[in-house]
């Protein structure tokens, strides 16, 4: 087989399959712990553990941190953890097979690569801060709280792309 | 009779092993799908590209009626599935300034982690920015903390809130998400065409 590799690289799974194979994957995870799967968790575990392992008496007196900090593990023992590390196997798998693996930059031709990594510096604060508010990110709260049906988790996605589609005039010139 | 692990079914050891399981294949579904590429992301706000909504839907429609009907089946206990509490005001001003730092960025934590692992910088910067995001917020907790823990509604659902029968509810939301994908086909048909 001779692909032409530059022409195989954009290739992408109809959305549809994608879709169906992630909620057979939701419905997998519920059947096997009764909870739904996450993103932003893990990150709150990263956080956590650093600032413990820097500052272990400002993470013991922080209201937040400590619901965190326990005696016997660390935070990062934990099962967001663990599915984050997953993540970044399965998507390197996936990557790498599909010719995508290499180190860049991805913005649109009309801006630099400096705007577009300060807009991700920027949207990822925004982001981090919104998730813990929030309890959850799209994963964690909009589509796992949909497959159960959960008030919070419909009212979270319903904000999120709501809000989305409010501002995405303003951020246009980096996208399109 | 599911859930395992919570019912013992499973040994609760294999938990964090599911966990990498269950993540790998959660990545590579993502990956394989290009939600590893932040401009195929952004897509659903311009209308170039609705794969995000026609991936999320159906998946979050598939996982309810998969639960649905395991638990008709006998093979599922719903009442022992965990719903995400509802604190009302955090759901909607998180998920306001989510929807600005989405936008934003063109990631969410679980797609950013797609896009590290094939090597992009933007994401990279992107988790770091997470992370000072949840540094900020923990450092003025103080400040965050009324709406983070008040208005607390419990582990609702939606049944719960609108007194609907939740087989309405999927019913519903199938044909919401059978409009929505004939209507995004629509759009996408009159939008420039981006080359990402």
């Amino acid at each position: 087989m001779n692909i032409d590799n530059q022409k195989n690289k954009h290739v992408y799974w109809n959305p549809y399959f994608g879709g169906f194979l992630l909620g057979i994957l939701i419905l997998f995870t519920f059947y096997m712990t009764g909870r739904g799967l996450g993103a932003s968790g893990a990150m709150k575990s990263g956080v956590v553990t650093i600032v413990d392992a820097l500052a272990s008496n400002h993470a013991e007196h922080n209201a937040y941190y400590s619901k965190f900090v326990k005696e016997e593990k660390s935070p990062l023992n934990s099962w967001l953890v663990f599915e984050a590390l997953g993540v970044l196997i399965g998507a390197f798998i996936s990557g790498g097979l599909a010719g995508r693996i290499g180190w860049r930059v991805q913005h649109s031709p009309k801006i630099t690569s400096k705007r577009r990594l300060i807009f991700a510096l920027g949207g990822g604060i925004l982001f981090g801060i919104g998730a813990q508010i929030a309890r959850g990110c799209t994963s964690g709260a909009a589509l796992s709280g949909m497959a159960v049906l959960s008030t919070g988790g419909f009212i979270t996605m319903l904000a999120i792309f709501g809000t989305g589609f409010l501002v995405a005039y303003f951020f246009r010139k980096n996208w399109i | 009779m599911g859930p395992l692990i919570p019912n013992g079914v499973i040994p609760y050891e294999w938990n964090n092993i599911i966990a990498i399981l269950i993540g790998i294949f959660f990545g590579f579904i993502l990956e394989a799908s290009g939600f590893s590429s932040s401009r195929k992301l952004a897509g659903v706000f311009y209308g170039y590209d609705f794969a995000v909504l026609k991936v999320f839907f159906t998946a979050a429609l598939v996982a309810l009626i998969g639960i649905l009907y395991m638990d008709y089946l006998g093979y599922l206990n719903m009442e022992q599935l965990y719903i995400h509490p509802t604190y009302l005001w955090g759901a909607i001003i998180g998920g306001v300034i989510m929807g600005v730092g989405f936008v934003a960025a063109g990631f969410c934590p679980g797609t950013s982690l797609c896009a590290v692992a094939i090597g992009k910088i933007d994401a990279i910067v992107y988790v770091i920015g997470i992370m000072i995001g949840i540094f900020i917020f923990s450092e003025l907790y103080t400040v965050f903390e009324p709406i983070y823990n008040g208005y607390f509604e419990g582990n609702i659902t939606l049944m719960d809130s609108l007194g609907v029968n939740r087989y309405w509810f999927a019913f519903i939301f199938t044909i919401i998400a059978i409009v929505a994908f004939a209507a995004s086909d629509m759009i996408r048909k009159r939008v420039k065409k981006i080359f990402y």
